[in-house]
């Protein structure tokens, strides 16, 4: 008595202009068309379809539109179509359902209800176009004082990550996504002088060069991990939780396990690759601290150490525990943080916004006196320039981002990343598909977007009368609420607009 | 409404300072007639003075100037000093009546030493002692408000124009070798005696034309060196900056300067190695303590003055010579009112120092702090 595959999107051709040609039918990653030899003409199964929008952006008679399934479903407010559509689906499979990609949830967007200063007659607002505008940041520890020698040379520095803007690209393993979205990413960190990041994904031998700008993540299945892995990076990053599912672990399926991304996690050909939700040598705090100072010592001391966390509850006592464990580098990843794949239920209903989140650790580091200690970098729902603002006022020292990085590539967010067939040669192994993105296209995309970011940055830096970013760094201030309870606003250390 | 102090509020100023490198004291005329030439530069919310060598025959003492809201205030106050500190001598500020200055709060002034029992382990500093004390006072928000607490010298300051706030406060009768002054145009009711400038902090005065709008960056920063900005003022934050950098971390004043104002990055990365290394690693520790936006300081302390305009010179600074006399003003015009003929007259680029140090000093070249200075004055 099952309900059977229901499609959640209507396909409509428009059979005065469909001339039939089948670029449908190549390019549909989920066999939705097919060619009735009958007929001779294309026909839709509806029920495969993921909406990822490849075919309507390929027909070149511009005959296809999909939309919404109407009433598919009967529905109230309550009982919402999703709710019946999960039930039934489960009723079916006896299964755990799955998603892609982040930010499916209706909780309140914090960044939304934050609006930015800007300078009127008592400062003069500055023009990016005719005066200089800094972005430049540093990433690592930070000592209490200038500390000189005999000589009133300065001691050397703990190791910094130097970056031209305060935007990186986050953990995105090759594994989860094609090789071809990793070089895409990392040559658009190079050419923006800024750092992309390993994931639990290994570093695959073509992107050695990258090194420079690589964050070499080890995570709880240690993929890829050797000496020449970990002094290949800028950086290295311990991944303890993720903030599309916290307390939960990762799974490669064996199908994505070819000759590349097997050679490069360094486990055998077709195996599943799973990563554990702990690491199974940290169990607490003082565990952290080994495997901090154990990759420290493995790399002479020369490389920052960023430890990963999701946003949850207790955060900002996890985030001091972190500095005090030696990090240098806090990653803080929201609940509406991306993945390839995610538990449903985990990724909607755990974890909290990383606004608030960011906004707990910044203030409980300042109480103690340790914010100095560690870099904050605020990942999970940073959709664009001004989101990177608002970060920063709230505290963070730079961003992560990862769902805009994917979508300035052409990810369409149809958030079917665990099937594998990824209709845009992003979250895919299979080699007719992962030829579909171009790593210099891809490059040139995503570096566009850091320089459109870039210019949008300074314009509103210079609407606050700031010429350098670090002056806006926990400036808060420069922020007002608006629709927040008192206690929002004070979680998040803003005035209501107006005060 | 919230009282000045409680929330923040900008301001656009005039500034005026005279020093005279070989410590000959003049009266308060001067530096009042300099100030009241920018008249129009302020709107009569707010006027001070800052003046040094002025209490010689006690000059080993802390000065503590005090605004009261009551004589409970006061009583309660005088019981917290007792405690603390031996009072060589106190009253109340000597005043004149000026038809244009209403509202005055209870204004007095108290000559203390540290009890010697709080120093001596040897843990803390007279200076460190004293800097716990004022803050403390100044949190507790009891109705009394420290606003001047260095030796040999004294913060003067209100609710007027800075020529009546002078009047008012007798200055033509004092005597000293560095005078500081500004008048206030806030963008808001004041009524609060404490938001007037100059700020100070120990023997640290700042008088200061601006806004700051990295503001609440440099406030949250130095709030984790136990600093409390009590009075959501940009210019309390400047004092407390250099009071840091330069007393605390023992850094030149020179770095100081690159710290708030510092050389773009562009430039940095041209100079020599030894120069880069050093500018570079002090924008990295201190980024937080970049004074953004416009201002133009004056910065005294008991070894000279230093003036300093934001990097990109966004408030109008002028500097002028004239044999061992330094002048810096917000307009040429206020200098040449007291100083027809300057030797020199110059404006300083942004970021630029300009040194007014006394003969002999040791700030401009060795970075000692203030604190060595004033334990062997």
């Amino acid at each position: 008595m099952g309900f059977g595959k229901r499609a959640l999107y209507a396909i409509e051709r428009d059979s005065e202009s469909c001339t039939h040609c089948r670029i449908c039918v190549r390019q549909c990653a989920n066999g939705v068309y097919r060619l009735n030899p009958n007929t001779a003409k294309v026909t839709s199964d509806e029920a495969a379809c993921v909406n990822c929008r490849r075919c309507v952006e390929f027909c070149p008679a511009g005959a296809l539109a999909i939309r919404p399934a109407l009433a598919e479903t009967i529905s109230n407010s309550f009982w919402t179509r999703q709710d019946l559509r999960a039930i039934q689906s489960q009723a079916d499979s006896g299964g755990i359902l799955l998603v892609g990609m982040g930010g499916g949830s209706s909780i309140p967007s914090y960044f939304d209800r934050m609006l930015l200063n800007a300078s009127q007659v008592t400062n003069p607002s500055i023009d990016p176009l005719r005066e200089p505008m800094e972005l430049r940041t540093f990433l690592g520890r930070k000592p209490v004082r200038l500390e000189l020698d005999e000589k009133g040379r300065p001691l050397g520095l703990p190791p910094q990550l130097e970056l031209e803007l305060p935007v990186l690209f986050s953990a995105m393993s090759f594994g989860s996504v094609s090789l071809n979205t990793v070089k895409a990413l990392a040559a658009a960190a190079q050419s923006e002088q800024t750092c992309y990041n390993t994931g639990e994904g290994g570093l695959h031998r073509d992107l050695y060069p990258f090194g420079k700008n690589t964050i070499c993540q080890v995570a709880s299945g240690r993929f890829g991990v050797d000496i020449d892995y970990l002094n290949a990076g800028a950086a290295i990053e311990i991944k303890i939780g993720q903030g599309a599912k916290p307390g939960i672990g990762g799974h490669l399926p064996g199908e994505k396990v070819g000759d590349d991304v097997s050679e490069t996690r360094m486990i055998p050909l077709g195996s599943d690759a799973i990563s554990p939700a702990p690491h199974h040598d940290i169990y607490s705090i003082e565990d952290l601290r080994q495997l901090v100072f154990s990759l420290k010592e493995a790399t002479v001391y020369a490389k920052p150490i960023i430890v990963k966390i999701a946003a949850v509850h207790n955060v900002a006592a996890i985030a001091s525990g972190i500095a005090r464990a030696g990090a240098d580098i806090i990653a803080i990843d929201g609940c509406r943080g991306g993945t390839g794949a995610a538990p449903l239920r985990t990724r909607e209903h755990v974890g909290i916004p990383i606004e608030l989140a960011l906004a707990a650790v910044d203030s409980r580091l300042r109480a103690e006196g340790i914010r100095g200690e560690v870099s904050l970098v605020a990942g999970g729902g940073i959709r664009h320039s001004a989101d990177v603002v608002k970060a920063i006022a709230l505290g963070a020292d730079a961003v992560y981002i990862a769902t805009s990085a994917l979508i300035a590539l052409g990810c369409r967010l149809c958030q079917k990343c665990y099937t594998g067939r990824c209709g845009w040669g992003i979250a895919t192994q299979v080699p007719e598909l992962v030829q579909r993105l171009d790593a210099e296209e891809g490059a040139r995309r995503a570096a566009n977007l850091l320089r459109a970011w870039k210019h949008e940055i300074k314009e509103m830096l210079g609407g606050m009368g700031i010429n350098a970013l670090e002056s806006l760094r926990g400036n808060r201030l420069m922020l007002r609420g608006v629709g927040m309870s008192d206690n929002e606003l004070r979680v998040l250390g803003i005035r209501a607009a107006g005060e | 409404m919230l009282r000045e102090g409680d929330f923040r509020i900008p301001s656009g100023c005039a500034i005026s300072g005279i020093v005279h490198r070989k410590g000959r004291a003049m009266s308060g005329e001067s530096i009042i007639r300099s100030i009241a030439l920018m008249h129009d530069r302020s709107n009569g919310l707010g006027g001070g003075f800052a003046a040094y060598g002025i209490y010689p025959e006690f000059r080993d003492c802390f000065a503590l100037h005090l605004f009261f809201d009551g004589q409970g205030a006061r009583k309660d106050t005088e019981e917290y000093f007792s405690r603390y500190f031996v009072t060589e001598m106190s009253g109340p500020i000597p005043t004149r009546k000026n038809a244009f200055i209403k509202n005055a709060p209870l204004i007095w002034r108290y000559f203390v030493r540290p009890k010697p029992e709080f120093l001596s382990a040897g843990e803390k500093s007279a200076n460190d002692f004293m800097v716990e004390r004022v803050m403390e006072i100044n949190g507790m928000a009891g109705g009394a408000h420290v606003f001047s607490s260095g030796k040999n010298m004294g913060a003067f300051k209100g609710v007027g124009y800075a020529e009546d706030i002078g009047d008012f406060y007798r200055l033509d009768e004092y005597r000293g070798h560095i005078w500081t002054a500004h008048g206030r145009f806030p963008t808001n009711t004041p009524g609060w005696w404490g938001g007037a400038h100059p700020f100070t902090l120990l023997d640290w005065s700042v008088v200061h034309n601006g806004e700051i709008s990295s503001y609440d960056a440099n406030r949250r920063f130095l709030e984790m060196y136990d600093y409390q900005c009590t009075l959501q003022t940009d210019t309390e934050v400047i004092a407390y900056i250099f009071d840091l950098l330069v007393r605390r971390h023992g850094l030149s004043v020179d770095i100081a300067a690159a710290v708030v104002a510092p050389p773009f990055w562009s430039e940095i990365d041209r100079m020599p190695p030894d120069k880069k290394e050093m500018y570079r690693a002090a924008r990295i520790v201190y980024s937080s303590l970049l004074i953004n936006g416009p201002f133009s300081i004056i910065l005294g302390s008991s070894r000279g003055i230093l003036a300093l305009n934001d990097r990109i010179k966004l408030r109008p600074l002028t500097a002028a010579e004239k044999g061992d006399f330094l002048y810096v003003a917000s307009e040429e015009s206020a200098i040449r009112e007291i100083c027809p003929q300057p030797d020199r007259v110059w404006m300083p680029r942004g970021g630029e120092l300009v040194w007014g140090l006394l003969a002999g000093s040791a700030l401009a070249d060795s970075g000692a702090c203030p604190e060595e200075i004033n334990g062997t004055a």
